[in-house]
């Protein structure tokens, strides 16, 4: 067997993960879907939300955790549909009660319900207390260069810009700021929303982001479990093209097969 | 007395636990998470801890989310 160089492992908040894909659980058909999507993602990290626990509903309607066992996933509990920083910190106090003291978190605090852009004064503030209270925060926020370096700079365990909005599926919309943002922070930099298509994971990845988080496009695509397959091995394509560092672009050709000895 | 349980309002009577409520909501053993008016009540201290009058209740658990 060829020998391919091997790549480190993802490293958040002190835990190693050998995939860079990391999944959301929203959106499918049912637990078994989710279950079945999960599982073909590789993702070791899934994103939950957390509601309201319904008065007389049908006991034993299924967990979705029994979907997604947080025996085998490390379960990452979001703060979706937060709306100022208070929300966003019961949110994960609650969390924290709700998984035994688990202390990873994604901070979301949404600013816009039309874009769901960020709201990234609040997000701050939130990003602030929740790491004084000892969360370990993996931080949704807007592709600007000095809100990510100032929410690295509070303690957040890794960033996370948007590529595009939350659940649109337009792809990398700026990849020069994600460049930007990978280039200058030393915790992860995960790609956190917009992307549509297995290319457009790749893309992220080879911008040399240390991870990508999606839901809409595994769950929204027609075949969930063949999207979610597809996107392991963008993940895992675009990461190794980043590591093995790809050519430079020329504005003309430049012959693949040898100009000397052509007999005609 | 009157308390409001993920915003509706229940009559329970005086020196009522978490644990009977978690009980009367058929949510026994489930992964849940409570709090009192913003405060957490650990799962653990559900046995003991009773409600007050006009105390705002929030029972939640993991739904899918990105």
């Amino acid at each position: 067997m060829t020998q391919v160089k091997q790549d480190t492992p993802l490293v958040i908040a002190g835990k190693e993960y050998s995939s860079r894909l990391l999944v959301g659980s929203g959106k499918y058909k049912d637990n078994e879907e989710t279950r079945l999507a999960t599982e073909a993602s590789g993702a070791e990290i899934v994103t939950v939300a957390i509601r309201r626990s319904n008065i007389g509903q049908n006991p034993d309607e299924p967990n979705l955790l029994e979907a997604i066992p947080p025996e085998k996933y490390t379960i990452l509990p979001n703060t979706a549909g937060c709306y100022t920083a208070e929300d966003a910190v019961r949110t994960c106090k609650l969390a924290r009660e709700l998984l035994d003291g688990h202390d990873l978190v994604k901070l979301e605090v949404l600013g816009d319900e039309k874009t769901l852009f960020p709201d990234v004064i609040q997000t701050l503030k939130a990003a602030e207390e929740l790491v004084k209270d000892d969360f370990k925060v993996m931080v949704y926020t807007s592709d600007d260069l000095l809100i990510a370096k100032e929410l690295e700079a509070i303690g957040c365990v890794a960033v996370m810009p948007l590529a595009a909005p939350i659940g649109s599926g337009l792809g990398i919309r700026n990849p020069y700021n994600i460049r930007f943002i990978v280039e200058e922070l030393k915790v992860p930099v995960l790609v956190d929303a917009g992307v549509g298509t297995a290319s457009d994971a790749a893309v992220a990845m080879e911008l040399g982001c240390d991870g990508v988080l999606m839901n809409t496009a595994i769950a929204a695509a027609q075949d969930p479990v063949l999207m979610a397959s597809a996107m392991k091995k963008a993940i895992e394509a675009g990461r190794e093209a980043y590591l093995a560092g790809r050519m430079p672009r020329k504005r003309y050709a430049n012959a693949s097969s040898p100009l000397d000895g052509t007999f005609f | 007395m009157d308390i409001s349980v993920n915003g509706e309002s229940r009559q329970v009577p005086d020196g009522y636990t978490a644990e009977q409520l978690v009980e009367a909501m058929g949510l026994t053993g489930k992964r849940i998470a409570m709090e009192v008016n913003q405060e957490i009540v650990p799962r653990s201290t559900y046995g003991s801890y009773t409600f007050n009058m006009g105390d705002k209740i929030e029972i939640v658990h993991a739904v899918g989310g990105g």
